[in-house]
């Protein structure tokens, strides 16, 4: 039986992969992707913990967040789509509109 | 009874509906509104009045809580009304006198545009004024105050295209900011005190809870008394009352004569208890009516424009009820309050018809041997003035006679007070008397367009004056005294009410003079009265072209009474001139320099701050990112070493 | 033998997910980050998780991997399309954050974990499409309904994203 401490170093280091890709990535895409990264990583943990616990709570709750990571990744593409439509590139640096 | 609460909400509907709506309604159903729902209000009022007739005198006291308004912590203030005989006299005083005052203004303004807003108005007055008597707390009662005290700055100014209009309802509405801002600080120290802001259970605490004569309630009473001084015009407040003869003349009479400006002395009557309890008040109260009485009736004697004759009778007046109220005998204060609105309101209804008839003419050189041209405003006037002037079988000669007697008679008067107040009554008649043999005698000083004008007002406008005649009449037999064979029948209706000040006071019921010395000062008063009525005629009838030098050979003394003893004056010079000059530094330097330049710094401050601070927003999702996972950082480390 | 299995697997997983950050053309990501999930879902199977392992290899890797291909075909991005190329400043400070948040994990994880329950009896559908399924239909009812509600205003949004005139 592996501890429940690996699983968690294991999920925290994926999520600090996806925490870097957030940051450092200039493409949309492989931000979106990072993200995917960190729901997954918190996922694992969240999994390692219901197995722990005996409990199936978490197991709901990856549940919920698949949903939401679904609906995420549509209207994320969307607006994408929109995005890249309207400004020819997939860039995120070029986003910067927002500002004073 | 139950409907008490609806007394006041009638007209209130009405000022709603014609408030709302009016512009798009025609006269008739304006006049319907305004005039249905105060003659309802007068229904209900004369239902809720004979309903308290078949209670025993003892238990005639109802309270009708509508809703809990203000319940906070110890401050507890209903919506709540309380029918006792002191309200019940007020509501069917208000709402019948009122009736009367609408159905005038129906004749009176028929020519003037704002018809709609005039009623919605005099409606709104109406709610406001039935609120004020029948409140069941101070705080309610406070409400119909600023209530009253708003409509009549609305109805002085009512014509607001003329200048002086405005002014006069400015002065009136900031000199009674004056009183009431006493009134509502008597309010809170009584509540401070007391613990309490009901009626009923403030009169019941407040003789256990402070000395009698003891420096609170004296305070209290006396703020409460300012608040009764600038509502019922005495000196020093009174000076708003003459000028807000500019409004329309049913408003004089309503507003200005008949009703709100006995508010103070309905007050006054209604905490009785806290007065008795202060003797030094109502020394104080006594004085200031007293003087009041007779610096007004002076004031009264030589002015030409035929309502500030009245205002100044109304001023003098009022002073008169304070008296008796300050000699702790509330009845007769309210019986000269219920007679006096009666012939009143008549006084000024009958010199509106006479303005009407003259085409706006308010100045009475330019008036005379109106007599046989307005037969009837001309009858109706006399009884008035016979009234007001205290001729026998008159009401206003029981009631004053009954302020007189108890003047000189009770534990708190003396014979110094009846002495000016006989002064006064003489007073009274000469300048009435000179307003009639102006106005309807004589020869006639007006020009041919003005005489081809005149006429006698319509249907209802005199109807109205001939009710109000009867009713000057036959309004003071309800309290007719017992030394004229009389059973005093309105004191002892009202006397639930104050049985609790009279206790206090130690008033011994029935007891003093005999009969005999009530009857001595009675002839006296009535002889004085007759030759002042005389004195009137010689100089304005019978020698009616030496009138002016009669008046003149006074000299300084009729130019200081003429110029209304230069008080206005005194009063810009004193306070309103520096204040106005004071408050142009503070605008000028304070204001604009020290307030606004830290305002305007502060502004500029975080302008600048919000300048450099936007930099931050760089638009650059990635370094949002970055700021957020240092925060995340933040947070997890301090969670962490903070264990 | 089992932790022989995590070893491996949770390395491939790692591996894999830098590997997802480290490339450039956006197909390879994908195909890593489907590599990523496969093997997580094998961890889910190692952590009595089938039901959760099933759906991770179904709608992650298979339906949702499969719309982020879409998406990058449809928009044909090649290298060029990245614009001029801004660098950014904060590049290494960046990493030693995000090394400084992975320690602060670790820390937290070493010092405030309940004690490790293995022996905690399972019942037999721990985990099983039956197992989950109860739950959601009982105890998670209204939140599992509500899902529906975010799936229908996620296909909306999408739709009225996409539409060609904004």
């Amino acid at each position: 039986m592996v501890p429940l401490e690996y699983y968690l170093v294991v999920a925290g280091i994926i999520f600090t992969i996806g925490m870097i890709g957030v940051i450092v990535a200039r493409n949309i895409i492989i931000i979106f992707m990072s993200i995917e990264l960190m729901l997954n990583a918190a996922n694992l943990a969240m999994i390692a913990f219901s197995r722990n616990l005996g409990s199936m709570g978490g197991h709901v709750m990856v549940f919920m967040i698949m949903t939401v990571a679904a609906a995420e990744a549509a209207v994320g593409l969307s607006i994408i789509i929109a995005l890249f439509r309207n400004r020819d590139s997939a860039n995120i640096d070029e986003v910067n509109l927002m500002k004073w | 009874m139950e409907l008490i609460w609806l007394i006041p909400l009638v007209p209130l509907a009405g000022f709603l509906l014609n408030g709302l709506f009016g512009k798009s309604f025609s006269k008739p159903v304006i006049n319907t509104i305004a005039c249905g729902s105060v003659a309802l209000s007068f229904l209900l009022s004369l239902n809720a009045f004979f309903g308290l007739l078949r209670l025993a005198p003892e238990s005639r006291s109802f309270e009708y809580i509508l809703f809990s308004w203000i319940p906070s912590g110890s401050l507890n203030a209903d919506v709540g009304f309380l029918l006792d005989p002191l309200s019940a006299v007020m509501i069917l005083v208000v709402s019948g006198v009122g009736l009367l005052i609408h159905v005038y203004s129906i004749g009176y303004m028929a020519h003037d545009e704002d018809y709609s807003r005039f009623f919605t108005y005099m409606n709104l007055f109406m709610a406001s004024m039935l609120v004020l008597v029948l409140a069941n707390n101070f705080v309610l009662m406070y409400v119909g105050w600023e209530g009253v005290g708003l409509c009549s700055y609305l109805l002085i100014g009512f014509w607001y295209e003329k200048r002086s209009a405005t002014d006069a309802g400015k002065k009136a509405f900031i000199v009674n900011r004056i009183g009431d801002f006493g009134f509502a600080l008597g309010i809170m120290l009584l509540f401070w005190t007391v613990g309490s802001v009901h009626f009923a259970t403030v009169f019941n605490l407040a003789p256990q809870q402070l000395a009698y004569g003891g420096g609170i309630i004296t305070a209290a009473t006396l703020l409460l008394f300012l608040g009764a001084v600038g509502k019922s015009a005495q000196v020093p407040l009174y000076v708003w009352l003459p000028d807000a003869m500019e409004g329309p003349t049913p408003v004089s009479a309503l507003i200005h004569a008949a009703t709100m400006v006995t508010a103070g002395v309905y007050m006054v009557a209604r905490c009785n208890v806290l007065y008795m309890l202060a003797p030094t008040t109502l020394l104080v109260v006594a004085v200031v009516g007293m003087f009041t009485a007779f610096y007004a009736a002076t004031i009264g004697l030589f002015q030409n424009d035929i309502k500030r004759v009245l205002a100044y009778s109304t001023i003098s007046q009022l002073g008169y009820m304070f008296v008796a109220c300050g000699v702790a005998a509330f009845g007769a204060g309210i019986f000269h309050l219920m007679t006096h609105a009666f012939f009143k309101a008549l006084l000024f209804l009958g010199a509106g018809s006479v303005i009407h008839a003259m085409s706006g003419e308010q100045d009475m050189r330019r008036m005379g041997g109106l007599k046989s041209k307005l037969p009837v405003t001309y009858t109706t006037m006399i009884i008035a003035t016979l009234a007001i002037s205290g001729i026998p079988l008159f009401s206003g000669f029981f009631s004053k006679d009954e302020i007189l007697w108890q003047a000189f008679s009770s534990r708190f008067g003396s014979p110094l007070l009846w002495v000016v107040g006989l002064l006064t009554a003489g007073l009274t008649a000469f300048y009435m008397f000179r307003l009639i043999y102006l106005t309807f005698f004589g020869q006639r000083r007006y020009d041919d367009h003005a005489a081809s004008h005149v006429h006698e007002s319509p249907r209802v406008m005199t109807v109205p004056l001939i009710i109000l005649a009867v009713l000057s009449v036959i309004g003071g037999y309800v309290g007719l005294p017992k030394a004229l064979l009389g059973g005093a029948w309105f004191e002892r209706f009202l006397h639930p009410v104050f049985a609790k000040g009279a206790e206090i006071g130690k008033l011994a019921e029935g007891a003093g003079e005999s009969h005999a010395t009530e009857y001595v000062l009675m002839l006296a008063a009535v002889a004085f009265v007759v030759l002042m009525i005389f004195t009137a005629k010689r100089y304005y009838l019978d020698r009616a072209k030496d009138s002016e030098q009669f008046e003149h050979g006074f000299g300084g003394l009729y130019k200081l009474v003429y110029n209304k003893y230069y008080i206005d004056e005194l009063y810009d010079r004193v306070i309103v001139n520096p204040l106005v000059k004071g408050s142009n530094l503070l605008w000028q330097k304070f204001d604009v320099l020290i307030i606004d330049g830290f305002f305007n710094g502060a502004a500029w401050l975080a302008g600048q701050w919000a300048i450099s601070m936007r930099k931050l927003q760089t638009g650059m999702v990635r370094s949002y990112a970055f700021v957020f996972l240092g925060g995340a950082i933040f947070v997890i480390g301090y969670l962490i070493l903070s264990r | 033998m089992e932790l022989a299995i995590f070893i491996l697997t949770s390395l491939v997983a790692i591996v894999a997910a830098l590997l997802v950050i480290l490339q450039r053309n956006p197909i390879a990501s994908v195909m890593y980050l489907v590599t990523t999930f496969v093997a997580q879902a094998i961890l889910f199977i190692q952590l009595r998780a089938a039901f959760i392992a099933i759906l991770q290899v179904i709608v992650y890797a298979g339906a949702i991997m499969v719309l982020f291909l879409f998406v990058i075909m449809l928009l044909n991005l090649r290298r060029e399309d990245f614009g001029k190329d801004i660098k950014l400043r904060f590049k290494p400070l960046a990493i030693a954050f995000a090394m400084v948040l992975l320690i602060e994990t670790l820390v937290v994880i070493n010092a405030s974990l309940v004690p490790a329950q293995p022996g905690a009896d399972l019942s037999a559908t721990f985990g099983s499409v039956q197992g989950v399924g109860k739950e959601l239909f009982t105890t998670y009812l209204y939140p599992f309904e509500l899902t529906s509600v975010l799936l229908i205003v996620a296909i909306l949004g999408a739709v009225v994203m996409a539409k060609k005139k904004l």
